[in-house]
């Protein structure tokens, strides 16, 4: 009876997921450098990225939660990151007049900000706030995967009977298929450093493997001690259970 | 059960005027315990091993956090990326709440399968209920605090219950938000009780302890020790096996730690809360969503009784009832290994559960309401009208007269292994 009630149940179950999954496309999923317990960040698809967020991206999207100093952490040298902040400026004060003043950024500042305030945000792009990416991959169900997706998969038209808002951009795999944002990537919209070709889909692939980074700085280290706790705490186990079986011998 | 004597004269000294050395080795050491007890009594100490990693961790990202609606997501973030070590402290936090209440549900059902509720265990079995509301509490509160949309969320849905009591909702709404939406005099408010609930957890764990220790454990057989031949001193077989569980725990808890430490939590919290904006689907946290399925399983108003009342009430009783368990269970053996019908019936309020997470998870449209519905139904029908009834009717299986017997003869299936 048990078996029965348990299979229809199971059957149920399936009806609903399937039926629920055609609401939104799950996007495809890509081989990261960052998945699996060994993954890593791809250093150069790294630099490329930071070439693209602070050339293309950077120019509505803040990030808030990162300072110039974390790119230390992915091979940036000391001369670098002072090179990479001097390049953006950042308001600081009040100095001893009382006065606000602007300032080459250092590497102990986040990462400039491209407009003082929301509403700045909103009064440059027609109303729509560019959120912050900081923490965009962990903040979208399988993130990395979504925003390649996103940023390579923008059409030209909607398909018949839908209902573009004016303004709006078709995106397949923006929640309600349309978004704000326009096609931020093209053809050798930046030049890259190491010569490789700027192709839209290399520049997405660059940019979603910094945004990971910049999410989740910690995951290098955090796998790493992963596996070594990992290993200790097994074969510390295993040899409790020989301990155990030991010790439970004298009763029997 | 010998009283030590104590060759140290410093510790003989102590124990002499405060007897600390003497009771731990009568409740830790020489204390009889079931020689029968399987693995699934191990969640117990599990439980209470969780509880001191959760009071650590926290204690250390208490000294980071900022309770303030402008700083807290900022706060939790700084901890993650600038704080020596401050992603493994919180991911451990985070993940550790799941894993605290995977551990107690797996007490709790093994208590509802071997009977351990049953007498003269009803206040033990009371306090562990009463636990497990407090666990609730926390971990809601405690989920608010990274400010997430999310926290945001889930506070301001649950918080609303409470409008659903008659003449007086709203005011306690407003009283418990401490103004006229979750803001921040909430978040300061939860904060507090987050760091001082634990601590009651704490206390209740020790009386849950203190009436173990008077009637001692059941064990798989539901039969109560009766000589030396049915026990065995907690140390060291039980020591063993209880750290030999704990590193099999220890695994499964890391594994999520390291390598998986968002996939139990939602994306949306890592999007700072915002009042303007509503997620699409607002869930709780896995452990929570089984209530939460039976919250929105009613529909439906009673005569003049609202259907927001009755499901927040049905929601409270899907708990309360178990208080109610050691008396609404009818039958004389305590074991299901000797109830051939409860058994069955046990299994299927098992699977009822899965399926009320499922349903609880899950946008409340489509198939989900009736499933839902149905699922609520079978869970109380199973703990107030079929526990009784099961009880009258059932032929139970001969118990055997004591421990020893039926672990000699070879007759208990649920011996060990080794």
């Amino acid at each position: 009876m048990v078996g029965r009630i348990l299979g229809a149940a199971v059957a149920a179950v399936i009806a609903v997921t399937t039926a629920n999954a055609a609401e939104a496309p799950r996007a495809p999923g890509q081989e990261w450098s960052f998945d699996g317990i060994f993954g890593t960040y791809d250093r150069n698809a790294l630099r490329r990225g930071l070439t693209v967020y602070t050339s293309v991206c950077g120019a509505c999207h803040s990030l808030d939660l990162v300072a110039y100093r974390h790119l230390g952490a992915v091979g940036y040298t000391e001369d670098e990151i002072k090179a990479i902040a001097a390049e953006f400026e950042v308001e600081d004060g009040p100095d001893e007049d009382g006065e606000m003043f602007s300032r080459a950024a250092l590497p102990a500042d986040a990462f400039a900000a491209p407009f003082p305030n929301e509403q700045a945000a909103r009064a440059a792009n027609s109303g729509t706030y560019p959120p912050d990416l900081s923490l965009i991959t962990k903040a979208r169900k399988h993130g990395a995967d979504y925003l390649y997706a996103m940023l390579i998969e923008y059409r030209d038209e909607a398909p018949d009977g839908f209902e573009l808002l004016d303004g709006m951009y078709y995106n397949e795999y923006f929640p309600g298929r349309q978004i704000a944002m326009p096609p931020p990537l093209f053809e050798d919209g930046v030049k890259y450093a190491d010569g490789t070709k700027a192709t839209v889909a290399q520049m997405a692939w660059d940019v979603t493997t910094f945004l990971a980074w910049a999410a989740e700085p910690e995951m290098e280290e955090r796998k790493r001690l992963g596996i070594k706790v990992l290993i200790f705490v097994l074969v510390l186990t295993a040899m409790l259970y020989a301990l155990k079986r030991q010790i439970w011998s004298r009763l029997h | 059960m010998s009283q030590p004597t104590w060759k140290n004269p410093i510790v003989a000294w102590i124990d002499y005027r405060l007897p600390i050395f003497t009771f731990t080795h009568h409740e830790l050491v020489d204390y009889p315990t079931p020689r029968n007890l399987n693995y699934w009594w191990n969640f117990g100490s599990l439980a209470g091993v969780v509880l001191v990693i959760m009071i650590v961790t926290g204690i250390y990202l208490a000294m980071h956090y900022t309770p303030h609606t402008d700083y807290a997501f900022a706060s939790v973030e700084r901890i993650m990326r600038d704080v020596n070590y401050g992603w493994l402290i919180r991911y451990l936090h985070m993940n550790g709440g799941s894993i605290f209440f995977a551990v107690v549900y797996i007490h709790l059902l093994r208590g509802l399968y071997y009977g351990s509720y049953k007498a003269p265990r009803e206040i033990l079995w009371i306090i562990g209920v009463l636990i497990i509301f407090c666990m609730m509490a926390t971990s809601f509160m405690g989920y608010v605090l990274p400010w997430g949309q999310m926290s945001f969320w889930a506070a301001t849905v649950i918080t609303n219950l409470f409008s659903a009591v008659p003449l007086v909702g709203e005011e306690i709404v407003n009283w418990l938000w401490g103004g006229f939406s979750v803001a921040n005099p909430t978040l300061n408010r939860f904060y507090a009780l987050h760091f001082l609930l634990p601590f009651v957890i704490f206390a209740l764990v020790f009386l849950h302890l203190w009436a173990l220790h008077v009637h001692k454990s059941n064990n798989p057989l539901g039969v109560e020790m009766s000589g030396d031949a049915d026990s065995i001193p907690f140390h060291p077989y039980y020591t063993i096996k209880d750290t030999f569980g704990l590193g099999v725990l220890l695994v499964v808890y890391f594994g999520f730690t390291f390598f998986a430490p968002n996939v139990l939590g939602e994306p949306d919290n890592y999007i700072e809360a915002n009042p303007l904006v509503t997620p699409s689907h607002i869930v709780p946290e896995w452990y929570l969503t089984p209530f939460y399925a039976v919250l929105r399983a009613i529909t439906f108003d009673i005569w003049f009784i609202p259907a927001k009342l009755i499901g927040v009430v049905a929601m409270f009783a899907s708990i309360g009832v178990l208080f109610f368990l050691p008396w609404l269970d009818t039958s004389p053996v305590r074991s299901a290994t000797f109830r051939p019908v409860y058994k069955q019936f046990f299994w299927l309020f098992v699977i009822d559960c899965v399926v009320l997470w499922y349903v609880g998870a899950n946008p409340p449209e489509g198939w989900f309401i009736p499933l839902g519905q149905f699922a609520t139904a079978y869970y109380f029908f199973f703990l107030v009208i079929l526990i009784p009834l099961i009880g009258f009717f059932e032929r139970p299986r001969a118990v055997p007269d004591s421990i020893a017997s039926a672990v000699t003869a070879g007759a208990d299936p649920h011996r060990e292994q080794s």
